[in-house]
């Protein structure tokens, strides 16, 4: 049909117009369901109320726990552990990689090591690190390094040995060599990896803290997981997982979503922008 | 700067066979000239840039920069890549600083020359953008730019247009030639194009591939500026051609 044929760029133009609204209109729709569904469900009291809460008993939990601070302090708990775990994996993580880039030997060896102690999920580290620090925080400090740091450690070797060896040979032949070279050349081109293995070190950190938060009576989102449970109070343990959820949406999306977006485009991996 | 190569030969060592790049080639590059080498891919002509780039080294035989054996990298001996090898992470001028930045000169004085050159090459007004906002002519300049910062006695020039549209690429020959007019720097200019080359040089080596060898010489005496359409750059690119086939 030469008519219909015609008409398709329109139609697809009009279709990238209402793209975006589009989308976002049924992803409303679908959650919208979603929760009708929820209290659906809980009116009919398919299950008990105490195991099965509804969508506004939740709400009620997750509004009156962040008002009350008690959710408050269970997240900056949280976030603070996160965070200084972080930053102590991403130190140690970005050192190794360096030097495992640079020299063959530890990377021959190290290397191999810290590839094999990846597949060790890091809440198996909890054993280890109860017997040698105790039942504190630096135990919990220990897991979430250990999570982070072996996948920020091989993303970062892996930039290092894989500079495109055009931009080091620019760089010699305009003068450059020795800690310049590494500096202003090598490190900045290995970037786009680093940020990948930032980021997966981040999820890894998170899961790991929760993991281990789950196992420990210190204030923190996995101890009101586990308060929730003893007390039988669903409502705060759906509440809870919300608001884990929601923190790690925030940070893996938007964060380091838009650092990664940023970094391919700058540096040309990508020529399209995704939609 | 007098290049020389004498009875260089280079192999690559690969796990199942190796292979010869260069075989015995004897190659004289005399101060101020612009000399253009063209051949099939696999003849070894951008190897003979690495090596006097001294970017690599040859197998058997000796690479000499003024009589002197090359013994690597130098910024007297700057080579400009085909896809221009601009640093994403820095902005245009940055780019051009580069090599300024590496001899440690002061920031004022490396802005300045850089911003000349930008001019020189039209992309001041590019100044602050990234790599990846240029279209292919433009890299290329600004590859230029950062190249001719540093001063270099030889530019080496490793197929630098061949990804280009045809109107930029002959912009770019007008520029390239006017420069070399100007500075007169010794310039080794890479191509499979028999006209570019002979549009570009003074004398134009063909080489032939498995193992590289020369084959022919070819000096050319046509007055510059010249263009791809000049009526005699046709025939004698048409000569050229005639030769590369017969063998």
């Amino acid at each position: 049909m030469p008519g219909g044929k015609r008409d398709m760029p329109e139609r697809e133009a009009a279709g990238e117009r209402t793209g975006f609204s589009g989308k976002l209109l049924g992803r409303l729709l679908f959650f919208a369901a979603l929760l009708l569904g929820w209290e659906l469900a809980f009116r009919l009291r398919l299950w008990p109320g105490y195991l099965f809460p509804g969508p506004l008993e939740v709400f009620d939990t997750l509004a009156h726990g962040l008002l009350h601070h008690s959710f408050l302090i269970g997240i900056a708990a949280s976030m603070r552990r996160l965070l200084l775990g972080y930053g102590i994996a991403l130190g140690i993580g970005l050192a190794l990689g360096l030097l495992m880039g640079q020299l063959q030997w530890l990377k021959e060896t190290l290397g191999l090591l810290v590839l094999g102690l990846q597949t060790l999920p890091s809440i198996c580290w909890l054993p280890l690190a109860i017997l040698w620090f105790g039942l504190n925080e630096r135990a919990i400090l220990f897991v979430v390094v250990m999570g982070a740091v072996l996948s920020i450690a091989q993303a970062t070797e892996d930039g290092i040995r894989n500079t495109p060896p055009i931009y080091v040979q620019a760089a010699r032949n305009l003068g450059a060599s020795g800690w310049r070279l590494y500096f202003s050349v090598v490190l900045p081109a290995s970037l786009p990896s680093i940020v990948t293995g930032m980021k997966l070190g981040w999820s890894f950190a998170w899961r790991s803290l929760m993991a281990g938060e789950l196992l420990y009576a210190l204030p923190g989102l996995g101890n009101l997981l586990t308060m929730g449970r003893e007390l039988n109070d669903m409502s705060q343990v759906l509440a809870v997982m919300v608001i884990i959820v929601l923190l790690g949406l925030l940070t893996d999306r938007c964060l380091f979503a838009l650092l990664e977006r940023w970094i391919r485009e700058r540096w040309g991996l990508s020529r399209r922008r995704e939609r | 700067m007098n290049l020389e190569l004498k009875q260089v030969s280079k192999t690559f060592r690969r796990p199942r066979r190796s292979v010869t790049a260069l075989d015995r080639i004897d190659l004289a590059i005399a101060e101020q000239e612009f000399l253009c080498l063209i051949g099939p891919s696999g003849c070894g002509k951008s190897t003979i840039l690495n090596l006097l780039a001294g970017l690599d080294f040859p197998s058997e035989g000796a690479v000499l920069a003024d009589g002197v054996p090359v013994s690597g990298p130098d910024p007297s001996r700057v080579l400009i890549f085909q896809d221009a090898g601009l640093f994403p992470w820095l902005n245009v001028q940055a780019n051009t600083e580069f090599g300024l930045r590496m001899k440690g000169l002061p920031s004022a004085e490396c802005a300045r020359t850089a911003e000349s050159l930008l001019e020189m090459v039209h992309l001041e007004k590019f100044s602050r953008s990234w790599v990846h906002e240029l279209s292919g002519g433009m890299k290329q300049r600004v590859a230029l730019a950062r190249a001719l910062a540093v001063d270099p006695e030889v530019l080496l020039l490793d197929e630098p247009f061949g990804a280009l549209d045809a109107i930029t690429r002959d912009r770019l020959h007008g520029d390239l030639q006017e420069l070399w007019l100007r500075t007169h720097k010794t310039m080794v200019f890479v191509t499979h194009n028999v006209r570019e080359a002979v549009v570009l040089g003074d004398r134009v080596v063909v080489m032939s591939p498995h193992p590289g060898r020369i084959l022919a010489e070819y000096r050319i005496d046509l007055p510059r500026p010249r263009r791809m359409e000049d009526p005699c750059v046709i025939p004698l690119a048409g000569k050229i051609l005639a030769g590369m086939q017969v063998s």
